[in-house]
């Protein structure tokens, strides 16, 4: 019984790795189901119950935190960026940057201040929380 | 207090696999494969560095009871256990080349940084592993070791 959870996650895991390697690409849940040996109505449960969030929000807090990482590292245009994390409309990309971070991309690119980490550790610790953390620690 | 670090602990789920995986494919070599009665006390360690192990360890009783174990068990399953191993490397674009022909999953594919290129890879059993290819840039604080303080030390960046 156990183990059959542990191939379970083992296998969420394996489509999680893929999301985040391909995080530019639009959401393939077809795809995801597939590397992951389920069924597509399954799989977004079973990601849920394994990871606490859809594959969707999953996507989108993996494309802002890396959109929060060029914000500092680079000069280049907000819509650039959007474009680049994988968002195709810079209204789409403000409102989930704004809703997920609880400031403006262009506000937090102003406050931002480079970190001189690991992408791996930013990756991991920098993926804005979709409980409010985020909004309360920047004052929205 | 310490000149050293002599042994760190991953645990796996299965230790025939494990000790498959990281000795075959990923190329480290065993140190130690001793059955204590009790346990199997499996290491490995970059070839010829023994004495710096990595153990292998296999949760379960009566080290922790079952209830523990399972949960143990589903941390790592979800890779839930957090950065595990890291590894460095003369050249990690050959190093990638070599996992990838030995099927090894990776969580990403050779990507440079300020602080060198690097890959990350799982185990069979979800643990995230991490090789790199530093990048030759002194003064980055936690990467570059302080200095030996030896008289043949002029502040180079002691690597």
């Amino acid at each position: 019984m156990s183990r059959a959870v542990e191939e379970i996650n083992r296998r969420m895991l394996r489509a999680r790795d893929a999301m985040d390697r391909a995080y530019t690409q639009p959401l393939d849940i077809p795809h995801l189901a597939e590397v992951a040996h389920v069924s597509e109505a399954h799989f977004i449960r079973t990601f849920k119950s394994t990871f606490g969030e859809t594959p969707h929000r999953y996507l989108q807090r993996r494309r802002v935190e890396r959109s929060m990482f060029m914000l500092c590292e680079t000069a280049r245009s907000i819509t650039d960026i959007c474009l680049e994390v994988g968002f195709t409309s810079l209204g789409t990309f403000s409102r989930t940057f704004s809703e997920i971070v609880g400031v403006t991309p262009s506000e937090y690119r102003a406050r931002a201040v480079i970190k001189p980490v690991p992408t791996c550790f930013t990756m991991a610790y920098m993926r804005p929380s979709s409980f409010g953390e985020a909004r309360a620690k920047n004052g929205a | 207090m310490y000149n050293g670090i002599n042994m760190s602990q991953i645990f796996v789920l299965d230790q025939d696999k494990a000790r498959d995986f990281y000795v075959n494919t990923l190329g480290l070599e065993v140190s130690n494969d001793l059955d204590l009665g009790f346990m199997r006390w499996l290491t490995v360690c970059v070839p010829g560095q023994k004495g710096r192990d990595i153990l292998l360890e296999l949760p379960g009783p009566p080290a922790m009871d079952e209830e523990t174990t399972e949960t143990v068990r589903e941390l790592v399953s979800k890779g839930a256990t957090g950065f595990t191993l890291g590894l460095t490397t003369d050249n990690i674009q050959k190093t990638f080349e070599t996992l990838k022909a030995r099927g090894v999953e990776f969580t990403q594919e050779p990507t440079t940084h300020f602080y060198g290129t690097d890959i990350g890879i799982r185990d069979p059993f979800g643990n995230n592993l991490r090789i790199v290819q530093r990048a030759e840039v002194p003064g980055t604080p936690y990467l570059d070791p302080p200095a030996p303080k030896t008289k043949a030390s002029s502040g180079k960046s002691g690597r």
